[in-house]
C-alpha cells in the first residue's frame, strides 16, 4: 500500500499534496493508494481526498492543530506502525523538509526527497532527482529496510493528472497518543513580512536577473531591456539577499510564482527553487555564459554568451520597432 | 555558548559536470571545489552569535582529505577550532551517513547550539541537518532566517532560543524551543565576511581533531547512475554576433513566440 501524507492548512490541501497522489497513482503498479492528513480538525480535507476516490485517514489530535517537527514525526510513526504501507510519499514542502528526516530517522525508513521523476513501479521502482544544482540527474534506489519515504519536488508532476475514482473513498478516523510535553517546539503564528506591493503574477511579461548581473549597477541594464518590452523586473534569491532589487520582486519557492507570457531570464542559472517559480512561463528566453546552466532546460530560446553584450543589442532591436 | 557549525565542500559553481567511468558518481579529479554556499551563511550567523553571547565556534566537516580546504576556510574566517571525520569514502555518502558521522563525532561535544545551511549544493537531500537533531537527541527548526537567543528569565529558567522560520510564499513564523537545538539556516540570512590575511595566518595555528568514520553506518540509498537532465523543451539555441542574435530573438519573439 503506498500512503500519501496530504498537507492542509485550515482545511484546504495544497496543490502539491495533489501533485503527490498523481504520483502515487504513477508508482502503484497496482498497489492500493491512501491518505493521511494532520490536524486538529481534518474533516474538509479529508473530505476533498475521498471525493477523488481516495481512501482517507484523518488524523485529529489537539497537539497536531499547529504544525511541529515532533508532533507530526510521533503521527506519522503510530500512522505507519498501524498500516504498514511500502512507500509513504510527501510534497517537497518546507513542512515535509521541516520533518520528514526526523521521521526517517525515528522509524529506521529510508528517505529519497525533491524527486523528479519515476522509472518501473511498484516495489522495483527508482527515482530520479535533481543533483549538483540541477546540473545532472541521479536515478536512485531505496537501500534498507522499512517503508521508503519519497518526497515530490513541487510541479514534477500534474496535480490534473490524478485520476479521480468513480465513487467516493472512505474516512477512517485514526487516533494517535501525542503527549504535549514531548513536543519541543512552541510555533507562533505566521505572518507576512512586507505588503508585497508588485504582484508579478499579473505581469504579461518579465525580466529576471541572477548572479550573472554582477553588480547592482548593472540591474539599469535589465531595467532597460524590461522598459524597451513593457515588462517587470524581477530576480533570483541571491539579487534579493544581496539588497540589490527588494524581496517582493523575488521569484520562486520563497518569492512568488508566475506564468507571464515572456520570461527573459539574465545570467540566472536556475536552481530548482527558482525553476519552481517560473517554468511554467509561456515563452522562456535564457542569456547565460554557461552553456551547462540548468535554465536553458526550460528555455525556449537560449543564447550562450555575454549578457552585456547581447541585451543592449537586443534594446537597440526592439527600439527601432 | 558553545557553538557546532557543519560546513560541507562542493564543486564550485562553474564546474561543468563530468562523470566517472562507473557514472554512478562526477570525476572528482577534474573537479574544483568551495564551501556550500548555506553553510557559509551558518558560519557567518555562528560569529554573530559568539561576537554577541561569547563562546567558541567549532566548525564540523565529514569527508574525505580534501575538505580541509574549507575547514581551514572557516577557520581563517574565524571559527576557533575544527572537528574532521576524515574518510574518502564520506565524499558521495547519502544524508543518513553523514548525519551519523557528524553526530557521532559531536555528541561528547555537548554543543549548545548546532547551525548549518539548509540544504548542500550537490546532493541537495535537505536532511542532514534534522536528521542530526534526531541523532543527538534535541530539538529543531529549518529554512531560518534570524535567531534569537532568550536569556534566562530567573533562577532555574534556562536560556531559550525563539527563530524566524521561513514558510513558502512570503510567509514567516517564529519558533521557539529549549537549546540544545539544530537549525538549519537560508542564505541570506546575513551579509557574509571574508578572511583576512590575519585571519588565514591564525588559522595556521587553529586545532583540526581528525575523527575516524564510525564502522557500520548503512546507506539508505544508492545513486545508480548520473544523466544530463532531460530536457523538458526543445531549446531554439541562438548563435552568432550579438547584433545577429538581438535580431533573430526580436523577430522570434514577434513572430514565432508572439510574446511581444
Amino acid at each position: 500500500m503506498i500512503l500519501v501524507v496530504a498537507e492542509q492548512r485550515a482545511g484546504a490541501l495544497n496543490r502539491a499534496s495533489w501533485e503527490a497522489v498523481a504520483a502515487a497513482q504513477q508508482l502503484a503498479g497496482g498497489m492500493p493508494v491512501k491518505a493521511v492528513v494532520f490536524g486538529e480538525a481534518t474533516d474538509n480535507a479529508a473530505s476533498e481526498l475521498a471525493s477523488a476516490g481516495l481512501d482517507v485517514l484523518a488524523v485529529d489530535h489537539p497537539a497536531l492543530a499547529g504544525y511541529t517537527p515532533d508532533g507530526f514525526t510521533q503521527a506519522l510513526q503510530q500512522v505507519v506502525a498501524a498500516v504498514s504501507p511500502s512507500y509513504v510519499l510527501l510534497p517537497h514542502t518546507y513542512q515535509t523538509r521541516d520533518f520528514a528526516p526526523m521521521a526517517a530517522v525515528r522509524m529506521g525508513a529510508p528517505l529519497v526527497t525533491d524527486v523528479t521523476g519515476i522509472k518501473g513501479s511498484g516495489s522495483s521502482a527508482t527515482f530520479v532527482r535533481p543533483v549538483f544544482q540541477g546540473k545532472l540527474a541521479a536515478e536512485v534506489r531505496h537501500e534498507g529496510n522499512g517503508p521508503r519515504l519519497v518526497t515530490f519536488q513541487i510541479g514534477a508532476f500534474r496535480a490534473d493528472a490524478v485520476q479521480r475514482g468513480d465513487r467516493p473513498g472512505g474516512v477512517t478516523r485514526m487516533e494517535v497518543s501525542i503527549d504535549a510535553a514531548t513536543i519541543r517546539q512552541t510555533p507562533e503564528p505566521p505572518f507576512k513580512e512586507a505588503r508585497q506591493a508588485v504582484d508579478l503574477g499579473q505581469a504579461e511579461r518579465i525580466v529576471a536577473v541572477g548572479r550573472g548581473i554582477k553588480s547592482q549597477e548593472n540591474i539599469a541594464v535589465a531595467e532597460k531591456l524590461a522598459r524597451a518590452m513593457s515588462a517587470e523586473v524581477a530576480a533570483s534569491r541571491p539579487i534579493c539577499d544581496s539588497g540589490w532589487l527588494p524581496m517582493e520582486r523575488q521569484i520562486g519557492s520563497s518569492g512568488q510564482t508566475v506564468a507571464p507570457k515572456l520570461y527573459v531570464a539574465l545570467g540566472i542559472s536556475g536552481a530548482i527553487q527558482h525553476l519552481v517559480g517560473m517554468k511554467g512561463s509561456r515563452t522562456i528566453v535564457a542569456i547565460n555564459k554557461d552553456a551547462d546552466a540548468p535554465i536553458f532546460e526550460v528555455a525556449d530560446y537560449g543564447i550562450v554568451g555575454d549578457l552585456f553584450e547581447i541585451v543592449p543589442a537586443l534594446i537597440t532591436e526592439l527600439d527601432k520597432q | 555558548m558553545k557553538i557546532a557549525v557543519c560546513i560541507k565542500q562542493v564543486p564550485t559553481r562553474e564546474w561543468q559536470p563530468r562523470l566517472r567511468e562507473d557514472k554512478a558518481w562526477i570525476r572528482e579529479q577534474d573537479a574544483s571545489f568551495e564551501l556550500n554556499e548555506p553553510d557559509a551563511f551558518a558560519l557567518e550567523e555562528a560569529l554573530r552569535l559568539r561576537e554577541k553571547h561569547s563562546g567558541e565556534v567549532v566548525a564540523c566537516a565529514a569527508g574525505p582529505a580534501r575538505v580541509q580546504q574549507v575547514i581551514r576556510e572557516a577557520l581563517a574566517r574565524g571559527a576557533d577550532r575544527a572537528l574532521h571525520v576524515d574518510d574518502e569514502a564520506l565524499a558521495s555518502a547519502d544524508a543518513s551517513i553523514t548525519s551519523a558521522a557528524l553526530a557521532s563525532a559531536m555528541a561528547d561535544e555537548h554543543f549548545d547550539l548546532v547551525l548549518t545551511g539548509l540544504q548542500s549544493d550537490d546532493q541537495g537531500h535537505a536532511q542532514v541537518g534534522v536528521m542530526l537533531a534526531e541523532r543527538l537527541g534535541v530539538p529543531h527548526s529549518t529554512i531560518i532566517m534570524e535567531v534569537q537567543i532568550v536569556p534566562s528569565s530567573g533562577p532555574g529558567q534556562a536560556a531559550r532560543l525563539r527563530v524566524k522560520r521561513e514558510l513558502e510564499g512570503g510567509w514567516f513564523q517564529w519558533i521557539g524551543m529549549p537549546l540544545p537545538a539544530v537549525l538549519t539556516i537560508q542564505s541570506g540570512i546575513n551579509q557574509l565576511r571574508y578572511a583576512t590575511l590575519k585571519g588565514i595566518m591564525a588559522a595556521k595555528k587553529k586545532e583540526i581533531r581528525r575523527v575516524p568514520l564510525p564502522p557500520g553506518l548503512a546507506a539508505s540509498q544508492r545513486i545508480l547512475g548520473l544523466s544530463l537532465p532531460a530536457r523538458s523543451k526543445q531549446t531554439k539555441m541562438l548563435t552568432g554576433s550579438a547584433a545577429d542574435i538581438a535580431r533573430e530573438l526580436a523577430r522570434l519573439l514577434r513572430d514565432e513566440a508572439r510574446a511581444l
